[in-house]
């Protein structure tokens, strides 16, 4: 049985999603759920904590650009963290290290929004 | 040389997301018994779920009736997975690579996952009989010279 789960934790301006277990076709519902919820409450500086995922397939992949548009048009960002080897080399494979940020430590991601004003990206 | 010898497996399962899993862990074990390399296995795993994504998908458009036949046939030499539907025909042709800049304007991602199984795998290949059946064939040379 694929699991997936997602939690998030608010810290400060930004919101940091965890995910956990199998992210596919199947499961990726689930985290469009957590980014439209996201958006809703009208939390737009997102990053997103890999550290528990196992596995991601080219449809986990397409919520992240899914989404993008729509939360760099409020001038947020989705910032991508604590990825394994594995996980990263798929990533990698499809150019998405062009189109996000990716960062060895959560705190590095958080630091990043802080630093920089978003701009709006049109 | 004495001749290759095959062993072969089979494993057939309805057209839904939910049976990803299991098509997934089927590869594993039996490459693993295989004695096949964990990162191969990874990539073929991959491979498997991008083409039966692709088949719940497209061929059947979410019917969840359909069924999807995986066939493996492997050697000390050679893994193949035989992915079988009855869904609507494929023309692999007319799927081009994707363009990431153009997928990420346009916010779609098909086509990723045809584009992994091709990088993943040493040979893809697509028979569509309209009407009978689709067969896509996925092989990893497993000693390459």
């Amino acid at each position: 049985m694929a699991e997936f789960s997602t939690s998030v934790k608010d810290q400060g301006d930004v919101s940091i999603i965890y995910l956990v277990g199998y992210l596919d076709a199947h499961t990726a519902p689930a985290l469009e759920n957590t980014f439209s919820g996201l958006i809703e409450r009208g939390r737009y500086m997102l990053v997103v904590n890999f550290k528990d995922l196992a596995y991601i397939s080219s449809a986990g992949l397409g919520v992240f650009m899914a989404f993008i548009e729509k939360i760099r048009d409020n001038s947020g960002d989705i910032k991508l963290t604590n990825m394994s080897d594995k996980v990263f080399n798929i990533f990698d494979l499809l150019g998405f290290p062009l189109l996000y940020e990716i960062f060895k430590t959560e705190e590095e991601a958080v630091n990043k929004f802080k630093e920089t004003p978003q701009q709006n990206n049109n | 040389m004495p001749k290759e010898k095959f062993k072969e497996k089979e494993l057939t399962v309805k057209s839904r997301t939910e049976n990803l899993s299991a098509i997934r862990e089927f590869i594993r074990k039996t490459a693993e018994e295989a004695g096949v390399a964990a990162e191969v296995i990874d990539d073929m795993i991959l491979a498997v779920d991008e083409a039966c994504t692709n088949i719940i998908k497209h061929a059947y458009k979410s019917y969840p009736e359909g069924e999807i036949v995986i066939h493996l046939k492997y050697s000390d030499k050679k893994f193949t997975i035989e992915i079988i539907d009855y869904g609507s025909a494929f023309e692999p042709k007319k799927i081009p690579d994707p363009d990431l800049q153009r997928y990420y304007q346009q916010r779609r991602v098909g086509g990723l996952g045809m584009y992994l199984m091709k990088t993943l795998m040493d040979d893809v290949k697509y028979i569509s009989i309209p009407g009978k059946y689709n067969r896509v064939s996925l092989s990893k040379n497993l000693n390459p010279a």
